[in-house]
């Protein structure tokens, strides 16, 4: 393999890589405030993509991406609001099974309204032929818009939960639930905010990498399983850990690609997915023992 | 056999006559093939409800099981062995009766393997697979457990796609019918539709039966105990890895029996057997029967089975599905057959005893 082609595959890994990590993110801003995985996680890639490319007819791609953000955000809230607010004492099989029921309502509803066909965004800057060269590979700008969009939320999310006051309330939340309600926090509401913006992660991350990846009703299983996966490796809860195992991630499938057939990508990550829970469900960079809970 | 399931017995072999009776008077005998699909599709729900209402473990895996029962059945009966006929091993196989000569679908003359030691094979090759699989993975529990067998689907279902021997897109067709006794088989051309229909519903009757005494033997009590506080369960000293790998494997031993034998009746599998969806499908309907019974779960299985395959929820069937598993678990998480309704009917009226409002 040629420099060139390296940093190619290289490139094309980081890129679906970034994707998996604020996946991933997402996974654990909602396991962390309440204790549930929420299997409609890939769904909120997928509706921020479809409702960007449908606002854009009308507005400029800016406010369209916002609209997109905003929309997705108010989903994942009334989300929490109708099917998980109530509920008292939900056991984690009847939680599983909940979200796993919204993941495909949402998706259905996308095929009604949208349909089987791909949407895409235009791209940011330049179009489809421009590319930047970097050691004899080509790199296009949109690429770097993923990049560097998806490390500005990963910070911002850092810094929002390590300094501002809703950061630390949410932490707390997560922490000992019972500890901060003790103190008077809002847990309900706390719980429907960590939905709103795991989801409008989500959203940000789809109308990025749309104009690369297109978007499609049927695309949120895949992302789910992936951003999954790199919430297990990376530590179930843990954010930093989770950007790291979603770079690798994407980097081991883009290489696998060159090798295997295209028909197995999905296959080597969940191989990856299902070693790691049998040889260490702690994650990689999991401090804790291995909790199998 | 006890006086209770006795009872169950003959009622289960009324309605399934009645069925049959109806339908061939009303001339609408053609609305049994979908019935006897949906008993079929009842074996695999029947092993879901077994590991997830007695043993509580939940899997998103079960179409993946069925997929490999079908295709590995499938791949073994039209794999044509005729050109090799000389070779050792085929020429020793034929001898032992493990081959058989028949026409295609085209006229040509071809051997392939029996259906019998096919059905052995992709058996075996589901249990293995869940076994070994199973070890692992039912350590884990909740999300883990859910996310590993939901990719072990999906390792299954990209392969029956991505594989050209298996047919990809399009899978494998020309199945053969597989023979019971002379005359009397699952598929087509076996002696119709009313041959094929009791068949299925005596197969189905055989499981549920061995499945009832297994609930209410010793092992069923282990498994129930597992359910309700697995440690305690352990600490009174059941071994409760050894029982939930074993309804796991029970479970996709159902999942890949129901996968052969529907592949014969269609004469065909494709890779949406094994998608993620049908997965769900399942779960949904044992959700709707009911976790842990087995009687709730078959009926659940029948009519939903019988209203999706007839098309009547058209292209929402998908979304309907997702509905009914939302609902059930907001609702009534214990099926809907436990929904006390006069309590429910009660919210409706004010309490009895609520002070009289003022005049």
């Amino acid at each position: 393999m040629s420099l060139a082609f390296f940093i190619q595959y290289l490139v094309a890994g980081i890129t679906y890589g970034t994707i998996y990590a604020v996946v991933g993110m997402g996974f654990n801003i909602i396991y962390n405030t309440t204790g549930i995985i929420n299997f409609a996680q890939g769904e909120f890639v997928m509706l921020g993509g479809m409702v960007a490319v449908s606002l854009h007819h009308h507005l400029p791609l800016p406010a369209a991406i916002a609209g997109a953000v905003l929309v997705t955000m108010a989903v994942g809230a009334l989300i929490e609001l109708i099917f998980i607010h109530w509920l008292s004492k939900p056991t984690v099989l009847r939680m599983i099974i909940v979200t796993i029921g919204i993941s495909i309502l949402i998706r259905e509803a996308a095929l009604l309204v949208w349909g089987h066909d791909v949407r895409v965004l235009p791209y940011f800057t330049g179009n489809e032929i421009s590319a930047i060269s970097l050691g004899g590979a080509l790199i296009s700008p949109q690429v770097i818009w993923v990049v560097a969009v998806c490390a500005v939320m990963v910070l911002l999310t850092t810094a929002f939960f390590q300094w501002t006051m809703l950061g630390r309330q949410m932490r707390a939340c997560a922490s000992n639930r019972v500890g901060a309600a003790v103190c008077g926090l809002p847990i309900r509401n706390l719980v429907t905010l960590s939905f709103a913006l795991s989801a409008g992660m989500g959203a940000l991350a789809g109308c990025v990498v749309c104009p690369i990846t297109y978007t499609q009703y049927g695309m949120g299983t895949g992302l789910a399983i992936k951003g999954f996966t790199v919430a297990i490796l990376g530590g179930l809860g843990n954010s930093l850990g989770a950007v790291a195992a979603g770079l690798l991630l994407g980097v081991v499938e883009s290489f696998t690609v060159s090798a295997l057939p295209a028909a197995y990508k999905d296959t080597i990550s969940i191989a990856i997915l299902l070693g790691v829970l049998f040889v260490r469900p702690s994650g990689l960079f999991g401090s804790r023992a291995a909790t199998r809970a | 056999m006890r006086p209770a399931l006795l009872r169950q017995v003959a009622i289960f072999v009324a309605v399934f006559v009645a069925l049959e009776l109806l339908a061939v008077a009303g001339e609408k005998s053609f609305l049994l093939t979908q019935v006897t699909m949906s008993a079929y599709y009842t074996l695999v729900v029947l092993g879901l409800s077994l590991l997830m209402g007695y043993a509580g473990q939940i899997s998103l895996g079960q179409a993946g099981f069925f997929a490999l029962g079908g295709y590995t059945s499938a791949v073994l009966t039209t794999w044509d062995l005729a050109a090799q006929r000389s070779v050792g091993w085929v020429a020793g196989a034929a001898r032992v009766g493990l081959l058989t000569s028949r026409t295609d679908a085209f006229g040509a003359q071809v051997l392939t393997v029996h259906p019998w030691p096919a059905l052995a094979c992709a058996l075996l090759l589901t249990m293995t697979v869940a076994f070994v699989v199973g070890i692992p993975v039912l350590k884990l529990k909740g999300h883990y457990l859910a996310m590993a067998t939901l990719g072990l689907g999906t390792i299954v279902y990209s392969i029956a796609v991505g594989t050209a021997r298996l047919g990809a897109a399009d899978g494998i067709s020309g199945v053969p019918p597989f023979p019971l006794l002379p005359g009397i088989g699952v598929g087509g051309s076996m002696g119709g539709r009313i041959v094929n229909y009791y068949v299925a519903c005596g197969i189905l009757a055989a499981v549920m039966l061995l499945l009832l005494n297994l609930v209410h033997s010793r092992v069923g009590r282990a498994l129930r105990a597992i359910h309700g506080a697995e440690d305690a369960a352990s600490a009174m000293g059941v071994d409760t890895a050894h029982f939930k790998v074993r309804t796991f494997v029970l479970g996709a031993a159902l999942a890949g029996l129901a996968g052969v034998l529907l592949t014969h009746f269609n004469g065909a599998i494709g890779p949406s057997e094994a998608s993620i969806m049908k997965s769900v499908k399942y779960l949904a309907i044992v959700a709707v029967g009911g976790m842990g019974s087995l009687w709730g779960t078959l009926a659940a299985s029948m009519v939903l089975n019988f209203l999706s395959l007839r098309g009547y929820f058209g292209t929402l069937d998908d979304a309907v599905f997702g509905a009914i598993l939302i609902a059930v678990m907001l609702f009534a998480p214990q099926g809907i057959l436990a929904i006390d309704l006069r309590r429910a009917l009660r919210i409706l009226r004010p309490a009895r005893g609520a002070p009289a409002e003022p005049r």
